[in-house]
């Protein structure tokens, strides 16, 4: 299968109001021929607002869309031709599985002997020939969302559009259909949009991640670029930095930061964006795994108060002297009540605006 | 007090599996409210057609019906009203409920002003449908006035106003039950469908009319039943004695103006297998569609 190739998919400040509030405030993003872009943020961030209006089953507030030179936004979904999986998978339940996947050929009257060709060719591309005359209804999880899959990939459309695809799955299912969507990715080249909460998914599944929070574009780059280099103090706590301790600065100087509580904590980080002086306030972000037990640069003293056993790591929340409670992920055996001293080197603290 | 032996225990446990304990019981007041009300008067009636007034063995009152040609016909002038009010409803509940679907304002004010009819009551309808479609009515004189018609259109006291009569007190139900089902089928497979290149019209034709159907067919049944049983209107804006001699009216004359209470429940047994041998007919038709999930929340 090749797929009818695209330049980009421009959206041009898209908007989206419900009822006097903005679901989505303004997003431009650019989607390059080729490429696996996933959309993420927490529930209600927009995400699923915006694939909605690429799709053609929103209207849009404000804004445009351009597909290459053709504006697509005021077109009806059926006019637009894109592939969309979706969340409940959406099969039609009275049709067998290869009616599900052929319907949209039979939508642009394929002529049939090409229409099974084609069915058949997505039937194997998703591991399902022996399935083909099944109802929906007698598939399991997994095999329902494999046949969204090649109905939504038979049409080789310009855009594949995927809507918390996996979300429905269990835990070991997730894992297996995510190297499957990406070995499609890779097999195919369609251009992709995929929407999720889980930023796991989006790290292992994406070229380039776009982060939504209330509707607004926080960051937009490679997996690489926003798990380590996260904008700002929303998208590292969503990057895994699961410790964001809001401190007066008493000091630094160049990009370093030097924060404390007056309890004898004292962090210095690496200075990220607009932070004020002495006197401020700003917030520092550690991701757990960074502190290691054991004396080093920013030696933070603490007691431990909970441990949860994670098979080769346990995650311990502990309780600086100052009264802070930090969340760390050590291989370390410890045990409530166990006095400890924490370190964490200051390029892996990061210090952002408030 | 002495334990429970271990085999009474048992039992009652091998009892409980198979849906046999104490909460049964509370199944007992509707049982006798249906063997009061419903069957005693059934299996009552059903014996008393067997024991006609007139002798001739058993069979006689069901051989008379099928003999006389002003009884017989009846099945006929009833089926020929309620099909097609039952189709006539269905049919206008499809579009009217599609489109109703959604959320959008004043919705409530619609839907009430839909189902207002089923609390007019069939002699209040009957009255307007005198007033409105008569000859002198307002119907008939905009015709006149507009010099479309040089006399005025018979639509009462014949098979029209039945027809019409028993459309505007149905249709609510009717529509309430697409309505229902309607909503039932999940809109992401319209949604489907429409990324996958369908049309509105096509949407319908292949997803959601399919899904539909089973309900549309029940619905049929209900509306075809209150239809069959057509009786006030069928006297007050039909023709009793001839065009809309319906069935019931045909049991009611036997049983209370010749008081042969035999024949009247002959009639209503014949009246009963009608009705029946349509829903069975329906619901066999029915068996053989998709009428597994469809993926809503109903």
């Amino acid at each position: 299968m090749t797929a009818r190739k695209i330049s980009e998919l421009r959206l041009e400040g898209v908007s989206r109001g419900f009822g006097g509030r903005l679901a989505l405030d303004g997003l431009d993003v650019t989607i390059k021929g080729g490429e696996f872009v996933a959309l993420l943020g927490p529930s209600g961030c927009g995400k699923s607002t915006a694939l909605n209006c690429v799709a053609g089953l929103l209207p849009l507030t404000a804004g445009r869309i351009w597909l290459d030179d053709a504006r697509i936004d005021t077109l009806p979904p059926e006019k637009r031709g894109f592939g969309m999986v979706f969340q409940n998978y959406a099969l039609f339940p009275h049709m067998t599985v290869r009616a599900n996947i052929g319907f949209g050929l039979r939508m642009r009257k394929t002529p049939a002997a090409e229409m099974r060709t084609r069915v058949d060719e997505a039937l194997r591309l998703v591991q399902l020939a022996d399935l083909a005359d099944r109802l929906p209804g007698q598939l399991s999880g997994g095999q329902q969302q494999r046949v969204a899959i090649a109905r939504a990939v038979v049409l080789e459309p310009p855009l594949v559009l995927m809507d918390e695809p996996l979300s429905n799955l269990d835990a070991a299912l997730r894992l297996e259909m995510r190297t499957e969507i990406r070995r499609l990715h890779q097999t195919l080249g369609l251009t992709t949009i995929y929407v999720t909460h889980d930023q796991e998914e989006a790290l292992s599944l994406a070229d380039r991640l776009v982060v939504l929070r209330d509707g607004v574009l926080q960051q937009a780059g490679t997996p690489e670029q926003v798990y380590t280099e996260p904008a700002n103090r929303f998208v590292a706590s969503f990057m895994g930095y699961r410790n964001a301790l809001e401190l007066p600065v008493t000091g630094g100087e160049g990009r370093m930061v030097r924060l404390e509580d007056g309890g004898g904590l004292t962090l210095t980080g690496v200075r990220r964006g607009e932070v004020g002086g002495a006197g401020a306030t700003a917030v520092a972000c550690v991701r757990p795994e960074d502190f290691t037990v054991g004396d080093g640069p920013n030696p933070v003293a603490a007691a431990v108060e909970v441990v949860e056993y994670h098979g080769r790591e346990s995650a311990a929340l502990v309780r600086a002297d100052g009264g802070v409670a930090l969340h760390v992920r050590t291989s370390a055996r410890l045990a409530p009540g166990d006095r400890v001293t924490l370190s964490v080197p200051p390029e892996r603290v990061l210090v952002f605006a408030p | 007090m002495t334990a429970p032996s271990v085999e009474g225990v048992a039992l009652r446990h091998r009892l409980a599996e198979r849906g046999l304990d104490r909460t049964l019981l509370l199944l007992l007041p509707a049982a006798v409210f249906v063997a009061g009300l419903f069957l005693y008067p059934f299996l009552y009636g059903l014996q008393l057609s067997f024991q006609p007034q007139d002798g001739g063995g058993v069979f006689a009152n069901y051989a008379e019906f099928f003999r006389d040609g002003y009884l017989r016909d009846t099945i006929a002038t009833t089926l020929w009203l309620g099909v097609p009010a039952a189709l006539g409803n269905v049919a206008a509940s499809v579009p009217l409920a599609y489109r109703m679907r959604g959320r959008f304002r004043g919705k409530r004010l619609l839907t009430t002003v839909l189902v207002v009819p089923i609390t007019l009551g069939t002699v209040l309808t009957a009255e307007g449908l005198l007033t409105f479609l008569g000859p002198t009515g307002w119907f008939n004189r905009v015709l006149l006035g507009l010099g479309l018609v040089d006399e005025p259109v018979r639509l009462t006291h014949n098979y029209w106003g039945v027809l019409f009569s028993l459309i505007i007190t149905g249709f609510p139900f009717a529509f309430l039950l697409t309505l229902s089902y309607l909503t039932g089928i999940d809109p992401s497979l319209e949604s489907a469908a429409a990324t996958l290149g369908a049309g509105w019209w096509q949407r319908f034709r292949f997803v959601t009319f399919p899904l539909l159907v089973p309900g549309l067919a029940i619905t049929f049944c209900l509306s075809f039943v209150l239809a069959f049983s057509v009786f006030p209107s069928a006297i007050l804006v039909g023709e009793p004695s001839g065009g809309t001699r319906v069935i019931s009216i045909a049991a009611y004359h036997a049983a209370f103006e010749e008081y042969d209470y035999s024949m009247g429940s002959a009639i209503a047994m014949i009246m009963g297998v009608v009705e029946l041998l349509v829903i069975a007919l329906v619901l066999g038709w029915r068996a053989t569609l998709y009428r597994g999930s469809t993926g809503g929340k109903g």
